[in-house]
């Protein structure tokens, strides 16, 4: 069974680019993933899904399923206990299909047997029949009202519009385009895996499973178990990536349905390509979106259409969209908008969150507007940038303010001062030319472009939402140890709360208890908000604890409290002489203190898309250097230079690995990561032929951090996981526009886009 | 499920002699992935990676050919004497999969699945290479040409083992290029071999995964036979180049499907083979 708990006793504090406790392991094939996770007496667990992306189940004969030797149990629709159906916002996905399947990949029954191939032999035994309808697969299609409803909720999920100003206003200028962005992949390494251990009165369950929420899901698991929430335990699995994949829940219940079932531990796990069908992805996206400007590139209003295809069903889709249509301005002042967005049901696989959540497609296209604005007006894209660029003060389309510290312009001066890359040599080695190893293309073949890139993000959640984060804090003879539920999905949360514990309370040594369900929530690890709100937490409890240590102190040493400081590892009495170690005087004393931390408010937004719906934004910078091979249509981008708005680092080695592995994510996004789909079925679920950006494909990166702490964040901090995909995308777009010539309004960018 | 690991070469042969329609394995880059996905359910494995005789390499100068084992990675291909006389298959060895894939796959595996996508193949094609097979009782060695049947078909008969192929070593420009949407670690989306032969004046173009099985462009090849001296080293004019490439994509048979376009795929072989004359003909 897997003991999370881990010690560091490195004097790494905020700052000290500490090393991760897990990495050593990781690189070594020594961490104990999910999909390692085994119990004594278990059986295997495994889904039957549909082959059809809509049909109505007409029935399903388990009979000769059964008569496998070796197969223990097989539930449907019919053995869900308690709520049929579950999901993040609204919960309207079936646990099983019930009388239609909507995607394909839909569950429509489980098995649990004695060996993965039994549960193999079962599902292929499984007799389903199906009355095949016509998928509906084009997202603005399903707007029509003419157009049949695929679910009972109707084929709209929400639509959100933002008016505000002159609606009338015509600019000098006036740019405009539609642009599309396929369907990305969160494509984790870690696949999805669970171990349920039942209990033995039948009425409860432990759970280990790789997951982004432990309390979100302990909560949609309870309703469909039809048990109280605390019955269903939750600890963390190790997970190898999540980037929004494992918010939703993909095998949780169905695992322990035949937990329960059987009474027996049950292990499921997902193989790469049954990973594409059971998790969502990020939505494509068909955006309009119309500038207006007056002659000197000042942006007046913009006008935008967006339709986001939200799948089958709905997960994060209605937040998905309202991220959208906040984020299309940009980082640029707009005082009047016209915008309408939609997220719609379709019979494509569901989408839901995925880092960078609804803004990466609006800033794809604001971002392609703005060169196109920059070419109407006469100037660079530099210049059209900062004319346009925020400032703290700033009012939003919404009518929200920008009380976040926005260093726009200077994260765009600040890039552009990066030096570029060397020319390509005529003597380049072939692997540093595009083509890489397949010699397709030599120096002479190729036209190096640039492209740019700016973004603003959302930290948090939104309207409304109280995503507070829950930690606590035991100090006892110079030992920290620290609670909290929150998940690691290798964002460095391992690493940073120990900082933190040392940085406050003067302790070396730093335990981390069990991440579960035995504490109160954390909140999800997305949205970029765990160093924000689980880090607020336990810098909250540690400051608990540390009043308690100098009460104790001041009491025993008859000092006032309030003289008593933490200076390295020793408690120090300002005024006075007084001095000791954190460790004696913690000695024989145990503190225990728990804090939750909850940020400010928010609001929903009215029929006209305004109120103050967010929290606080993130900004960033790309600068985009390619090399293309027109002739061929290849790409091989060659640097990406960035500042970003990260309020202040508290860890500059994980700082930098975030924002080289969100690069790394929002290239595949621009140049090669799809999933192509026919008439709403997968046509390339797997690594052979949904590509990530291999070594080769990975450009240096330059990045210039900018310090300008945030007043709102505990730790002065930004959260900085999702912006480094955001701007980057549009940033290399741009680059090969440059290279090129060609409009290319659609990402990814692919060969026979550039050279027909 | 039995799994048989000969060490030697008549032990392997006298093994498929007794079991004609087991399953054979070299790396496993190929099988084993069918395996996981259910695609193909041996229950007799021969496993051929213990066999050393598959591992060996045959330089004979004198000749003019080089006999290469069918087990033998793509990794010892990369570099060194097979690379010098064979630089085009040192090409198409550099461009499979990763460090991991080649140090495990084969040229005999590529053989053996016969995807039109198989790196090695249209280098083979292009040297018409022979492939040599042999079983208990007999061997026999059959043209690289009548050896690919048509997609993933080859004529390999049931208890024969492919043991080695044999290339010509030609004197002339030769090498390999292959179109992928990611510069490294890719399935061809097209990709080309061509090899000029100085001495006999003659010039080979095949083409892979742009057809069911490796396309051979004869009538191109003769076309510019007839046009320029391969003899010698002759600057192709533009116009010239241009109906070469134009006549390379008339020859292929690509099709529509999720890695690429058939439109993309004919254009991208037409540029391929017109960049490699060119450089055939600066060298
Ligand atoms: C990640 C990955 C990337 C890849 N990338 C590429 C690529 O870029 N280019 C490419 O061409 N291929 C690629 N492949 C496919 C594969 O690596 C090659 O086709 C390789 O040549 C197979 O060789 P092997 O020895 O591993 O074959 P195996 O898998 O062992 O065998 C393949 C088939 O050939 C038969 N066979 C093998 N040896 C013999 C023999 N001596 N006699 C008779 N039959 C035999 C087997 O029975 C089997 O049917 C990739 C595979 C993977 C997993």
């Amino acid at each position: 069974m897997s003991s999370t708990t881990q010690t560091t006793t490195r004097r790494d504090v905020l700052g000290a680019s500490a090393l991760r406790p897990d990495g050593a392991a990781k690189v070594q094939g020594r961490f104990e993933f999910s999909s390692d996770l085994h119990a004594e007496n278990m059986l295997w667990g495994a889904t039957l899904r549909s082959p059809h992306p809509y049909a109505r189940l007409v029935s399903i004969d388990l009979s000769a399923a059964y008569k496998i030797v070796g197969v223990v149990a097989i539930i449907t629709a019919e053995d869900v206990p308690g709520k049929k159906t579950y999901g993040l916002i609204s919960s309207d996905q079936p646990v099983f299909a019930q009388d239609f399947v909507r995607y394909v990949g839909e569950p429509i029954a489980a098995v649990a047997a004695d060996h993965p191939e039994t549960c193999r032999r079962a599902l292929a035994a499984i007799k389903v029949e199906y009355e095949v309808l016509s998928p509906l697969t084009d997202a603005e299609l399903a707007i029509q009202p003419a157009t049949p409803p695929i679910h009972p909720d109707g084929n709209v999920i929400r639509r959100q519009q933002i008016i505000t100003g002159d609606q009338d206003l015509q600019g000098e200028i006036i740019v405009e385009g539609t642009y599309e962005i396929g369907m990305q992949d969160q494509a984790f390494l870690g696949l999805e895996a669970a171990l349920a251990l039942p209990d033995s009165d039948g009425k409860g369950i432990e759970m280990h499973v790789a997951t982004q929420w432990l309390h979100e899901d302990q909560k949609q698991i309870a309703a469909c178990l039809d048990l109280p929430a605390e019955r269903i335990r939750l600890t963390l699995g190790g997970v190898g990536g999540a980037f929004g994949a494992r918010e939703d829940i993909s095998l949780q219940v169905h695992c322990a349905l035949l937990a329960l079932r059987t009474s027996r531990p049950i292990k499921m796990q997902y193989s790469r390509e049954e990973s594409f069908y059971g998790h969502v992805h990020r939505h494509p996206a068909k955006i309009f979106i119309r500038h207006h400007a007056k002659r000197n590139g000042e942006i007046q209003r913009i006008e935008a259409k967006m339709v986001f295809d939200g799948g089958a069903y709905a997960s994060t889709s209605s937040a998905v969209l309202i991220n959208g249509v906040t984020h299309i301005q940009g980082p640029y002042r707009c005082p009047n908008a016209t915008v309408v967005g939609y997220a719609v049901r379709t019979n494509n696989p569901p989408c839901g969150a995925m880092r960078g959540f609804g803004v990466v497609q609006a800033c794809y296209a604001h971002e392609s507007q703005m060169d196109k604005l920059a070419a109407a007006c006469g100037l660079s894209p530099v210049e059209i940038r900062l004319r346009n660029a925020m400032v703290t003060g700033d009012k939003l389309i919404t009518g929200q303010v920008i009380e976040s510290v926005a260093p726009v312009a200077r994260c765009i001066r600040e890039t552009d001062a990066i030096a570029l890359p060397a020319p390509l040599a005529k003597t380049a080695h072939p692997l540093e030319i595009v083509g890489g190893s397949g010699l397709t293309s030599l120096p002479h073949n190729i036209v190096r472009g640039i492209g740019w890139g700016v973004s603003i993000k959302n930290l948090m959640y939104s309207e409304k939402f109280d995503d507070f984060a829950t930690a606590r804090c035991q100090l006892k003879d110079g030992v920290a140890t620290l609670k909290y539920a929150t998940v690691e999905v290798g964002q460095g949360f391992v690493v940073l709360a120990p900082q933190i514990a040392r940085s406050v309370l003067g302790v070396d040594e730093v335990v981390l208890d069990t991440v579960d369900t035995g504490i109160g929530s954390a909140g999800s690890t997305s949205a970029s908000r765990q160093t924000w709100m689980s880090g607020g937490a336990v810098d909250g409890a540690c400051r608990l604890v540390r009043q308690r240590l100098f009460e104790h102190v001041g009491k025993k040493y008859n000092i006032d409290p309030l003289r008593l400081v933490i200076e390295d590892t020793d408690v120090v009495d300002m005024i006075g002489d007084f001095r000791i170690s954190v460790i004696e005087a913690s000695t024989g004393v145990l503190i225990d203190e728990t804090f939750e931390h909850h940020h400010r408010p928010t609001e929903e937004l009215d029929e006209n898309g305004q109120g103050n719906c967010h929290v606080a934004f993130a900004f960033v910078a790309h600068r985009a250097v390619v090399d293309v091979d027109v002739e061929l249509g290849l790409v091989k981008v060659i640097q990406i230079a960035t500042a970003q708005d990260v309020g202040r680092v508290l860890n500059p080695i994980a700082a930098l690995g975030q924002i080289e592995g969100g690069i790394a994510q929002g290239l595949g996004l621009a140049v090669m990561e799809e999933i192509v789909l026919d008439k709403g079925k997968m046509r390339n679920p797997s690594f052979t032929d949904y590509l990530l950006p291999t070594a080769l494909d990975a450009p240096s990166v330059v990045a210039v951090m900018i310090e300008e702490p945030e007043p709102q964040a505990p730790l002065g901090a930004k959260g900085i996981g999702e912006p480094p995909c955001i701007s980057v995308t549009p940033a290399i777009a741009a680059a090969i526009r440059n290279a090129t010539g060609r409009e290319l309004p659609r990402v990814p960018v692919r060969p026979q886009d550039i050279c027909f | 499920m039995s799994v048989l690991v000969p060490r030697t070469l008549q032990d392997a042969l006298q093994a498929t002699a007794a079991n004609p329609s087991a399953q054979l394995i070299q790396g496993g880059t190929d099988l084993m992935v069918e395996i996981n996905f259910n695609h193909r359910k041996p229950t007799d494995v021969i496993a051929l990676r213990r066999v050393d005789e598959l591992k060996s390499v045959n330089i004979d100068i004198k000749n003019s050919q080089i006999t290469i084992g069918a087990g033998l990675p793509y990794q010892q291909m990369e570099h060194g004497e097979i690379a010098l006389h064979l630089p085009a298959l040192a090409q198409a060895a550099r461009t499979v999969g990763s460090p991991q894939i080649r140090s495990a796959g084969s040229i005999g595996g590529n053989l053996g699945t016969c995807s039109p996508a198989g790196d090695a193949l249209p280098v083979l094609s292009a040297l018409n290479a022979t492939v040599n097979l042999q079983s208990a009782d007999s061997s026999r060695a059959i043209s690289i040409h009548d050896f690919m049947v048509g997609v993933k078909r080859n004529a390999r008969m049931p208890g024969e083992i492919i043991v080695s192929t044999t290339l010509p070593i030609v004197s002339g420009w030769q090498g390999y290029s292959k179109v992928g949407v990611r510069n490294a670690m890719v399935i061809s989306v097209a990709s080309c071999c061509l090899v000029v032969d100085r001495i006999n004046g003659t010039i080979a173009v095949a083409l892979g995964a742009v057809g069911p099985t490796i396309i051979r462009c004869r009538e191109t090849e003769s076309w510019l036979a007839a046009q320029v001296d391969l003899k010698a080293k002759t600057t192709v004019s533009p116009n010239l180049l241009q109906e070469f490439g134009d006549r390379i994509a008339t020859e292929s048979k690509p099709i529509d499907d999720h890695r690429s376009t058939a439109a993309y795929r004919r254009h991208a072989v037409a540029v391929l083979a017109r960049r490699m004359l060119t450089r055939a003909n600066a060298q």
